[in-house]
């Protein structure tokens, strides 16, 4: 049976730490981008950001953080536009990037309503150390591509392995995100929404739960829960 | 030297005649003008490829090109250099076929127009990618439902097809200086083809062109349909618009049509063309970029309209980023030059003379520059979601880019005006020889018939 993986966020829970976006840095060997880079030129490089949003007026302003990941879109506009077939929507609904064949045209990202991909302006860069400390299970980036979050594929795949090897079907919860996974507040919550009982697929039928711009028809499988009161 | 001194058999066209000498002067014997003038460019297009070096180097880093704004000033002179080109060929095809006699001086250079400037345009995206080393991979792993394959497509079959609509008029020429000894020799009795004259190899010719300037017209509107559908296909406020496609083939006449005129007034004094391109072919051409004005703004405003009204928040945002916010002066400067200043100057006969030809014209060209800024940049850095937007400021590499392309333009022509003639020759001549009966025979043809009584005179249609 094929999974369709799904995440939930529960932003009554988020308190905006950040910790997300840390981990998602650690685990995907995401190249830092500088203080340079990031504030004066606009280039901020992250796979999840923390999406600013205000409400009220000045005095009485609120200023609260959306984790926004990949929506992985069941119907995304990004992979429409790609020349080159190097994004792509796989059976269980990840929408991938094939960074060996991109060619940076950074089409897609002009056609992403949510601005969910970055793109690698130089040769990236990580701090002396680091590098040796990467993540063996993912691939680090030439220069000139198109990157993105993955969900997670790679632990998805080696929970996948495991449980085949113990020769048992895949549990909820076995498999988790970094960035739901470091979650302090126990937030983000990742797994199969096709599966009737997991808790990704309850939460997101919870009334408090929403998606962003789904007026696109792009079918998003980020669900928002709304805070309560 | 005339290797043929046969009889011409109805025709006069092939011998050079001396009526139109001074054509072949800038071929024949070229002035210092050009080796100044191609040193000079040649130095501004390397200077502009050394600056690039910086780009395949360190990757795009060192444009001005930021997270929401992924496309600037490459993709903006893509469309613009793309847009210029229609200048040409359409131009030049739809006069032939209209039979509008006052063509005969101004095709040629709105042919050339054409090819120079898609070279130039068709080159942009590579210059945007972040890997230009993997563009083949657009032909091995390309997928024809992406607008990009529909555009790699149609510019493709554009270029062919203008390369061979500028090239097969020319030969008739190209033997006349084969004939007169031009050198290099090889050149002119490769490209001549084996152009005798007769009445055979005429009306091959004539067939050809006729079948080319057919084919040539919707290619051309497919070509700024499909770069209007890069954008159009996407859901981005701003961009997705039902009228992107008719309204950028509108856009790609006005400012063709402006670039053409610049062209021809400057290559008139420079080569002292008064005696072929007069005040009346101006005065023509004016008024199809008055007309074209007209619509260019009819389509704007639609556009701006249909946005504003509906009101949709983030079709709003971007509407005023561009009508009171950061992009206002080009927003603005584009509908003065678009619009108002070329009106104004076009509209009266007393302005409508070279000096205001020219000033309407370059503001045209300008104008539409901005227009396709107007599209590109303001949707981008307006996306939906709250996102940092830092303002898009075009880096050195990407103004030496913009400068070393339209250099390449200049030269392209200083290039061509060196080897080829910039007037058709033959066309003249046989506007000289046969359209004034043939144009009589038309017109008479559209009289009404002579009394019953007696049959008369023949109208051969169309």
């Amino acid at each position: 049976m094929m999974a369709r993986w799904g995440m939930v966020i529960d932003l009554d829970r988020c308190t905006g730490c950040g910790e997300c976006m840390a981990a998602c840095h650690q685990e995907n060997n995401l190249a830092t981008a500088g203080p340079e880079e990031t504030v004066q030129r606009s280039r901020a490089f992250h796979w999840l950001r923390l999406m600013p949003e205000f409400s009220g007026r000045y005095p009485e302003v609120k200023l609260r953080f959306l984790p926004q990941p990949c929506f992985h879109c069941d119907n995304p506009p990004c992979v429409r536009v790609c020349p080159v077939q190097a994004t792509y929507l796989s059976e269980e609904g990840i929408v991938g990037q094939i960074y060996a064949r991109c060619i940076g045209c950074r089409y897609c990202m002009a056609g992403c309503p949510y601005n969910a991909k970055v793109f690698n302006w130089y040769e990236p860069k990580r701090p002396r150390g680091v590098e040796r400390g990467a993540n063996p299970n993912v691939s680090l980036r030439p220069k000139g591509v198109v990157e993105k979050c993955t969900f997670c594929h790679h632990r998805i795949m080696r929970a996948r392995e495991e449980a085949r090897a113990a020769g048992r079907p895949l549990r909820d919860g076995e498999v988790s995100t970094a960035c739901a996974e470091s979650c302090p507040a126990q937030a983000i919550v990742f797994g199969d929404l096709d599966q009737p009982g997991s808790r990704v697929s309850q939460l997101a039928r919870s009334p408090r739960a929403f998606r962003l711009h789904e007026d696109l028809g792009t079918r998003p499988k980020v669900t928002y829960l709304a805070e309560k009161g | 030297m005339n290797r043929r001194e046969v009889e011409q058999p109805d025709h006069v066209l092939p011998t050079a005649g001396r009526e139109d000498e001074e054509l072949l002067r800038a071929v024949e014997k070229p002035g210092g003008g050009f080796k100044v003038t191609f040193t000079l460019l040649a130095l501004v297009i390397l200077g502009a490829w050394v600056v690039f070096s910086r780009q395949i180097l360190f990757g795009l880093g060192v444009t001005g090109l930021n997270q929401p704004v992924a496309w600037g000033f490459y993709i903006v002179n893509f469309v613009f250099f793309i847009g210029i080109s229609h200048a040409g060929t359409l131009i030049s095809a739809i006069l032939r076929l209209s039979k509008a006699e006052w063509r005969r001086p101004i095709t040629r250079m709105a042919e050339i127009i054409t090819v120079v400037v898609l070279a130039i345009g068709g080159f942009h995206p590579v210059l945007d990618l972040g890997r230009p080393d993997r563009v083949l991979n657009i032909y091995t792993a390309g997928r024809l439902q992406s607008p990009l394959l529909w555009d790699v497509t149609s510019i493709s079959a554009y270029f062919m097809a203008s390369t061979v609509y500028l090239y097969v008029p020319m030969i008739p020429d190209i033997a006349i200086l084969r004939d007169r000894g031009a050198r290099p020799q090889w050149l002119y009795s490769f490209l001549a083809w084996g152009w005798e004259g007769t009445p055979r190899q005429q009306a091959v010719l004539e067939r050809a062109i006729s079948i080319l300037m057919v084919l040539v017209i919707p290619i051309a509107v497919s070509v700024h349909t499909v770069i209007s559908y890069i954008f159009a296909m996407t859901l981005q406020p701003g961009w997705h618009s039902t009228i992107f496609g008719p309204y950028f083939v509108v856009g790609a006449i006005f400012s063709g049509i402006a670039a053409l005129l610049v062209v021809m007034i400057t290559l008139r004094k420079i080569f002292h063309l008064e005696r072929y391109l007069k005040e009346v072919h101006f005065s023509h051409l004016a008024k199809l970029l008055l007309i074209m004005s007209l619509l260019w703004f009819y389509f704007t405003f639609s556009e701006y309209l249909t946005g504003y009204f509906g009101s949709e928040p983030t079709e709003m945002r971007v509407f005023f980023y561009k009508f009171s916010g950061p992009y206002a002066p080009y927003f603005w400067g584009m509908l003065m030059l678009n619009f108002m200043i070329p009106v104004l100057i076009l509209s009266f006969r007393r302005t409508r003379r070279i000096p205001g030809i020219l000033i309407a014209s370059i503001g045209v060209v300008i104008g539409m520059w901005l227009e396709r800024l107007n599209i590109v940049v303001p949707s981008l850095a307006n996306p939906r979601l709250p996102y940092p937007t830092g303002f898009y400021v075009p880096s050195l590499v990407e103004w030496a880019m913009f400068v070393g392309g339209i250099a390449t333009f200049v030269l392209g022509f200083a290039l061509f005006a060196r080897f080829f003639p910039l007037i058709s020759i033959w066309e003249i001549r046989e506007g000289r020889h046969l359209a004034v009966p043939e144009t009589v025979a038309r017109i008479e043809s559209y009289l009404p018939d002579a009394a019953p009584a007696r049959a008369g005179t023949e109208p051969e249609g169309g």
